[in-house]
Parts: structure tokens; C-alpha cells; sequence
């Protein structure tokens, strides 16, 4: 049977990213890796309970260049999925859903998130003082 | 349209998915719920935690408010965690036991999580 002159339906990597396409999967690699933060937090939580010397563990960990790398990755995806979870959360009351808003607020959720990342760690560094 | 459920069906008002706009409902809740505490909480970081030392923190959290705060957070973040989460593995594995091993680990690795935390707030803020 003849079926090789049939039109292919394209993959994944030929279309064109789209805004919407490329901001609705970071929101879930955001949501994946503040899971991921989450847990991070039970950590420190549980060291805290455990004693000083446990602490003093997580406390190396979360000061060292590694443990900042992390928590800014943290504080990244935790201001975008605010932002863009805020959008969502507009959609679900059914407003801006035509295609000019929807632009208007992905690039505004992109840019204030961008913003208040760095925000926080102007302030990070500022209360941190000398870091390793 | 109606004809083709049974009386059953209609009378639980589940849908085709089995669980009605129940978990919908309970992310967007959760979600409005983490605004003010996860912005709360990245203040009280920057302001309050990342200066203080071990004595300064255990301080911190055995306020009772700030105790109050942080398992109403742990408790949420991990609700939140867990359903969208489920969502992510709703659509990507298909495979019967698969997707239900991988739903029901994650489940367990969330409520684990909730309960550890809100535990070592409980046990950092009334003494162990």
C-alpha cells in the first residue's frame, strides 16, 4: 500500500515559537523547579530544628557561590510563575484573552519578573554583606 | 445530550475526568493564597533571615505569628506543588501504570514534604 506521498504533519521543531507556546512551558519548568525550592526549604526548616551544628550545614550550602546560584534560579521562577500564574488567574475571570492583550501582559509579566528578580538580589547583596 | 449518562453519573456531577472542577478550583485557591505568603516570605529572607545566625532564625521563626505564617506556607507551597504537578504528568505520561506510579509517588513526596516542614516549625518554635 501507497502511503509515502501523504502530507507529514510537521514536528515540534519546525514551528516558530510562539510568546504564548514558549511562556506557558516556562511556567511549568518554574513550577517544576520551585518543587524542587520547596523542598529546599524543608531542608533548612529541619536543620533548624535539628541544632546549631546541622544549621550551620544548610547555612554553608545556601551562602556558598552554589547555594546563591540556586537561590537567585529560585527567586527567578518564583517571581515569573507569580506573574504569570496572575495572568492566568485574569484568564480564568475570561479577561484578555485577544491576542494584543495577550502580548501586552506576557511581555509585562516577563519584563516586572526580570525586574523584581534583580530587585531582590540588589537588596540580597546589600543585607548579605560580604559573600564567600 | 443528558440521555446518554446515566442517573448516577448526572447526580455525582463528575464529568468525563472523574473529579469535577474540584481540582481547578483548589489550584487557582491555593495559588491566591501563596501571593501574599510567598511575597511575605521572600521580604522576611531578605530582611530578617539572611542576617541573622542560628539563634537569630530559630528567633525569627518561634514568633507565633511568623510560626503561624510559615505552616500555613509549607502546607499550601505542597498542596499547590501536588496539583500542578499532577497536571504536568496528567499530560505527558500516557501509560496507564505509569502515570498512576508517578502520581501517586509524587503525592507522597509532596505530603511528606508538608508534613517535615510544618513538623520542624512546630518542634523549632515550641521546643523540642
Amino acid at each position: 500500500m501507497k502511503t509515502a506521498d501523504r502530507p507529514l504533519s510537521p514536528h515540534l521543531q519546525i514551528y516558530r515559537w510562539p510568546l504564548s507556546m514558549a511562556m506557558s512551558i516556562t511556567h511549568r519548568a518554574s513550577g517544576i523547579l520551585l518543587s524542587v525550592g520547596s523542598a529546599a526549604l524543608v531542608f533548612w526548616l529541619i536543620t533548624a530544628a535539628i541544632g546549631p551544628d546541622a544549621y550551620a550545614i544548610a547555612e554553608g550550602f545556601f551562602r556558598s557561590p552554589v547555594g546563591i546560584a540556586l537561590l537567585m534560579l529560585w527567586s527567578w521562577a518564583f517571581f515569573y510563575h507569580l506573574c504569570n500564574g496572575v495572568r492566568h488567574l485574569f484568564w480564568d475571570g475570561g479577561k484578555g484573552f485577544d491576542l494584543p492583550t495577550a502580548f501586552k501582559s506576557g511581555w509585562a509579566a516577563i519584563l516586572i519578573s526580570m525586574a523584581m528578580t534583580i530587585v531582590t538580589w540588589i537588596f540580597g547583596f546589600i543585607t548579605l554583606g560580604g559573600v564567600a | 445530550m443528558s440521555r446518554y449518562r446515566t442517573a448516577l453519573s448526572e447526580a455525582r456531577g463528575l464529568g468525563s475526568a472523574h473529579h469535577g472542577s474540584g481540582h481547578w478550583l483548589a489550584q487557582r485557591l491555593s495559588a491566591i493564597a501563596l501571593i501574599p505568603l510567598l511575597l511575605w516570605f521572600c521580604f522576611s529572607l531578605l530582611y530578617t533571615v539572611f542576617t541573622a545566625d542560628y539563634a537569630g532564625a530559630v528567633a525569627w521563626i518561634s514568633q507565633p505569628w511568623i510560626m503561624l505564617a510559615l505552616i500555613l506556607l509549607v502546607g499550601t507551597v505542597f498542596y499547590h506543588s501536588a496539583l500542578g504537578l499532577q497536571v504536568i504528568v496528567e499530560d505527558y505520561v500516557h501509560t496507564r501504570w505509569k502515570k498512576a506510579a508517578t502520581l501517586i509517588v509524587l503525592r507522597l513526596f509532596n505530603f511528606l514534604l508538608a508534613i517535615a516542614g510544618i513538623l520542624a516549625v512546630l518542634r523549632i518554635a515550641l521546643g523540642g
